[in-house]
């Protein structure tokens, strides 16, 4: 009989224990992302008083409305920077993710079931190029474009985001692949299908997980992206990551501005995350890659 | 792969001439040629855009190429790296780099670690719970670096409004004007964003231990403790291998906009990691040569741990 109460006191401490320990990680999750919503639909008022309220009196949407309304000139041709660093986002974003989705799906199907020269080595090529720093690659791909003429453009930016993507697609295009069972295209093949034909048919449609998985890997990483965007353009063809970075480094830090196009710039990312959030730990602990 | 190979017709693009079909290169069915076809794409861009400029980079670091003074631009063969080992800023920033990427590495180890434990659990709201720790990862980095810049604001931040509310502070501190106190920051920012990745493959490990184990050892009289030093922790280990080292490289280089945007590299230098002194000697001070032999040793340094992930993700993936 004691012993039995003294079990559950056990448990009930443990259970005790637990929660605090999940209250503590939601808050340390939670609070420092909330905090950035909050100061978002805030007035400079709400924020500047001190001891500091947590919740502003009136919430405000003032913010959001002043990113879209100021802030023009020739260079923006008719739009604010805001408006204008959102579309360059969305063109380089979708344009890197079709030609890494194109090029990494072959190159994985290639890799995962095929046999040619240099396979193996190709694939260790592929793993060595993600782990190259970026900034190694920072000052030639600089004098590179610049020769080009592609910097400031669009069309450099893409090429960059789709050199660091790639490899990610073709990694964890090439887990899903292998995780087909060899059965069902050697099936389809019996059946006159073409190996592409079976590609196509069978491993494509069987493969979607990976597709989404890759697809949104794909968008997020193009989205986030900083470092190049930030020194491979400017007025013209800069993106949303670097607008932001304007917001808090230039002279006359506007944390207000910052919050809103924070949130406005993290929305598409972390909705993504959260929507097809089984596919991407799949993704994740398929090919153990970094976003 | 061999039996597949042996499926396959030797002449099957002619076959499909035979079967009737008009010819059309995407469906030729030799291997090789299907093989190559698919990666050259792939091939040209990893190539061009990463090979290339990795090569390039060789040869810029080997010259004087001062954008300031194009006159000059000449072969100088090692002088850059000669004068790197003399320069005491970024003999600076290489221990600032280190001290910052192994207590991040380390901390979001732990703290991730201990995090999937008790997300391991079973508890109301896990599904929420797992749901969002995935928000700091998914956040921009510079969003990310310009939130925690606000929060660690010195008269208007949230931490010091929250410290002081709590009675922890008594007056406000400028957490990023002391340089101890702003390499800390800079960390847990650092590591609040990098801990849900460990979090999550580690997770996926716990999931994968199977159920009767934990039974067994349970059977068996073994205490928590002992059930995770013994059965939890070495089944978790190779992911943790992985994670630390993954992490290890990438917050060793990648680490720019966090220190752009929250210190700028100061307090005195105290906060300025690799990436920021690249960018300051390249892009400010435009000498692009010596940048560029900066970045090239950094890189070859960070090919140690690169080589050790690529051989043990190697073994977990492919044999």
């Amino acid at each position: 009989m004691r012993r039995n109460t003294r079990a559950r006191l056990r448990r009930a401490s443990f259970r005790t224990l637990l929660y605090v320990a999940v209250a503590l990680i939601a808050a340390w999750v939670l609070a420092p992302y909330a905090w950035l919503i909050i100061s978002s639909i805030s007035t400079k008022i709400d924020l500047l008083t001190v001891p500091l309220k947590w919740f502003p009196q009136r919430p405000t949407l003032v913010n959001f409305q002043s990113l879209f309304s100021e802030g023009e000139s020739a260079l923006s041709q008719g739009m604010t920077f805001f408006s204008r660093s959102i579309l360059n986002s969305l063109v380089v974003t979708f344009a890197s993710m079709g030609i890494c989705m194109a090029f990494g799906v072959c190159t994985a199907y290639a890799v995962a079931r095929l046999t040619f020269p240099g396979r193996r080595f190709y694939l260790l090529l592929l793993m060595g190029s993600y782990m190259m720093p970026p900034i190694a690659i920072v000052i030639p791909g600089y004098v590179i474009l610049k020769a080009l003429g592609l910097l400031d453009s669009r069309v450099g930016l893409m090429l960059v985001n789709v050199t660091f993507i790639l490899p990610l697609v073709v990694w964890i295009m090439r887990g899903f692949f292998l995780s087909i069972p060899l059965e069902l295209e050697e099936a389809a093949r019996i059946d006159g299908s073409s190996r592409f034909g079976a590609l196509v048919r069978i491993i494509l449609p069987l493969s979607l997980p990976g597709l989404v998985s890759a697809a949104v890997f794909c968008f997020i990483a193009s989205w986030n992206e900083y470092l190049y965007a930030f020194l491979y353009t400017s007025m013209r063809s800069r993106t949303l990551p670097v607008l932001i970075g304007e917001f808090t480094t230039k002279v006359g830090t506007d944390y207000l501005k910052m919050a809103a196009a924070g949130v406005v710039a993290s929305a598409p990312p972390v909705l993504l995350a959260l929507i097809f959030q089984r596919f991407l730990i799949r993704g994740l602990t398929e090919g153990a890659v970094k976003g | 792969m061999a039996t597949y190979e042996g499926m396959t017709p030797g002449t099957s693009s002619g076959g499909a001439a035979v079967r009737g079909r008009p010819f059309n290169p995407l469906t030729i069915d030799e291997p090789r040629r299907l093989g190559l076809t698919l990666v050259l794409p792939s091939i040209i861009i990893v190539f061009g855009f990463l090979i290339f400029p990795f090569v390039y980079s060789l040869i810029l670091s080997l010259m004087n190429y001062d954008l300031a003074r194009p006159q000059d631009t000449r072969f100088t063969g090692l002088q850059n790296y000669i004068r790197l080992t003399q320069d005491r800023y970024f003999l600076n920033a290489v221990v600032q780099t280190c001290i910052f990427s192994f207590a991040s590495v380390a901390l979001e180890i732990i703290l991730g670690v201990l995090i999937a434990l008790v997300m391991n659990q079973h508890f109301k709201g896990r599904g929420i719970l797992r749901a969002v720790i995935i928000i700091p990862w998914a956040l921009p980095s510079i969003v990310n670096a310009s939130m925690w810049s606000w929060i660690l604001n010195a008269n208007y931040g949230a931490l010091n409004a929250l410290l002081t509310q709590l009675g922890i502070l008594h007056q406000y501190k400028p957490w990023i004007a002391e340089p101890g106190w702003a390499m800390l920051m800079l960390i847990l920012a650092n590591v609040w964003k990098e801990t849900p990745f460990t979090v999550i493959l580690v997770l996926a490990a716990l999931q994968g231990i199977p159920e009767t184990l934990r039974e067994a050892a349970v059977v068996d009289g073994a205490g928590a403790p002992r059930r995770f030093f013994a059965l939890t922790l070495p089944m978790i280990a190779q992911i943790i291998m992985i994670c630390a080292l993954l992490q290890l490289v990438w917050s060793l280089l990648h680490t720019f906009e966090l220190v752009y945007v929250v210190t700028r590299g100061g307090p005195y230098n105290s906060t300025d990691l690799i990436p920021m002194r690249i960018y300051w000697q390249t892009f400010k001070a435009l000498r692009f040569g010596y940048g560029a032999a900066m970045a090239y040793l950094s890189a070859i340094a960070l090919l140690i741990p690169s080589v050790f992930y690529i051989r043990s993700a190697y073994k977990a993936t492919v044999e």
